[in-house]
């Protein structure tokens, strides 16, 4: 199956240590040679959301929505995987190094690709 | 192993650290088969304990010291032949303390370990039967009743096959190692003649009941990044994985609703899986920038890649395609590349050009019953609107297809053959 992983830290935001961002990149190589990770990346802490809303035919385009600083830390990854086990081993190991927060791990309908 | 939710996540660990461990126990035993049966002990210990003191925080590292234990146990009771003796305490003084040197080790050697898995576990000396079951089960962390499904036969089956193959490897004495000099071209073609397999027996079943088995393809794509990854240097590799990507990329295309099979030209591109499209044109990138002249998978996939650029069919650039299929037949001349040749020269320079091509071929014995040269060869006679001809072709294919939907399409066409 094919999944979008939404990442949403919580609690204490700080910038990620040095020994933290060492160990995602270890984690994230990993990952791309077992062949599980697709496309992967972190938001842009320089740039705005942009959130296009209709409301009873009405579109509107607004910056933010930043209520906290930590909404800019987030990121997202593409991955894929056989088993729903196998999902939740690679996103407990994501969460483990990546600390407090939710991974929100969404499959991809319109594949052909369970075992 | 029971169906707790404790034992299925020890199931995926496992899966996910199969390969490298098997991998690490094999340096030091020297024996791919003795390898599994010890990652196999250290799994069951795993299952024993992990239950109860929770999943350590090195998983790969704890199966490999528990192997490692079970190794020296087996040492001990001396039940392996003198021989081994001295491979083996040279295999794991190197490592005195496996857990906290796994932990530490540079990754390359990992990768090491692994890529002399893969060249293993593809040794020519093995039947290709033999090799495909073994990859995907060493390195692509299958079961046995996985890989008797993906290949439609039965699972003692592919048992025995893995038990002989194992075998024949310690009766040849095959070493635990990257080959090298020239000897290295040849295996590295048998690794990606296995990949390749796989992943066409997903791709398009040759038995059965479904037009594809999407997940051998995942499996063969996966083994394929893996190896990208271990063997960077070399541009094959790149081409069989970028070739891979692109056709990947069209899995959810190729099929109807009804499970009935699109072929190319008439799928909805807008369905074609973009991330695979942009990795497998990377991968074809990195194929061609380490320079020298493409090799096969490399041209095949710059040949996907043409398809895969084309925004419509119509779009699709023939003739390139026929030039990159003409370097593919001076370079690996097969009866099934002319007839792809032809499907390309008829597009590029209209039937009557395909049609030269294909009768040239069609006397091969290699194509007696190869459903897809009558099938092409009505396709050609039906545009030049020799209509009995064509419907007599499409007829003739249908009746030597083993893929019933397959035949279902190929009776269709012949139907509407009438003038």
């Amino acid at each position: 199956m094919r999944v979008l992983a939404l990442w949403y830290p919580e609690g204490d935001i700080s910038a990620p240590t040095q020994d933290t961002m060492q160990k995602m990149g270890a984690f994230i190589q990993e990952a791309v040679k077992a062949g599980v990770l697709l496309d992967t990346g972190g938001w842009d802490p320089g740039a705005s959301a942009t959130v296009i809303t209709r409301k009873q035919g009405k579109v509107t385009v607004k910056d933010g929505p930043y209520t906290e600083a930590k909404e800019v830390i987030g990121g997202f990854a593409v991955m894929r995987f056989r088993t729903q086990q196998e999902l939740v081993e690679w996103s407990t190991r994501f969460v483990n190094i990546a600390g407090n927060g939710r991974s929100i791990v969404r499959p991809i309908a319109d594949e052909p690709l369970a075992r | 192993m029971s169906d707790s939710p404790a034992h299925r996540a020890i199931d995926a660990v496992w899966r996910i650290e199969a390969p490298r461990v098997i991998a690490r126990l094999a340096r030091m035993v020297g024996d791919v088969g003795l390898a599994e049966d010890f990652a196999h002990d250290a799994l069951v210990a795993a299952l024993e304990q992990w239950p109860v003191s929770g999943v350590p925080d090195n998983p790969g590292a704890w199966l490999v010291a528990a192997g490692k234990r079970r190794a020296i146990d087996h040492l001990r009771r001396g039940e392996m032949l003198e021989r081994k003796h001295e491979q083996w305490k040279a295999g794991m003084e190197d490592r005195e303390d496996p857990a906290s040197a796994l932990a530490d080790a540079l990754d390359d050697e990992i990768g090491d370990d692994l890529l002399r898995l893969i060249f293993t576990a593809c040794h020519p000396v093995l039947s290709v039967e033999a090799r495909v079951a073994l990859t995907l089960r060493l390195l692509g962390g299958l079961t046995t009743e996985e890989i008797a499904r993906g290949f439609l036969t039965s699972a003692p089956t592919v048992q025995q096959r893995i038990v002989r193959a194992k075998r024949t490897l310690a009766a040849a004495r095959v070493p635990f190692e990257v080959p090298r000099g020239p000897e290295l071209a040849q295996r590295l073609a048998s690794v990606l003649e296995v990949i390749y397999l796989i992943f066409n027996e997903g791709y398009s079943a040759t038995a059965g009941d479904d037009w594809v088995r999407p997940a051998l393809c995942e499996d063969a794509l996966r083994l394929g990044r893996i190896l990208a990854q271990l063997a960077a240097t070399e541009p094959e590799v790149h081409g069989l994985v970028a070739l891979m990507e692109i056709q990947a990329s069209r899995l959810r295309a190729r099929t109807g609703p009804g499970g009935e099979p699109i072929l190319l030209m008439d799928q909805d591109r807008s369905r074609w899986d973009r991330t695979l499209i942009s990795r497998g044109l990377a991968a074809l990138d990195r194929a061609t920038s380490l320079g020298g002249a493409m090799g096969p998978y490399t041209l095949q996939a710059a040949i996907a890649a043409c398809h895969a650029r084309a925004a419509t069919a119509e779009d699709t650039e023939w003739t390139r395609i026929s030039a990159l299929y003409d370097a593919l037949a001076q370079l690996a001349p097969s009866p099934v590349v002319e007839l792809n040749r032809a499907v390309a020269y008829a597009m590029a320079f209209g039937p009557a050009e395909g049609l030269a091509i294909v009768d040239a071929v069609a006397g091969d014995q290699a194509l007696a019953n190869y459903h897809l040269l009558p099938s092409v060869r009505g396709d050609f006679l039906y545009k030049l609107g020799r209509f009995r001809e064509a419907r007599a072709e499409f007829e003739r294919a249908a009746s030597l297809t083993a893929n019933a939907r397959e035949r279902e399409l190929l009776l269709g066409r012949a139907a509407r053959s009438r003038a």
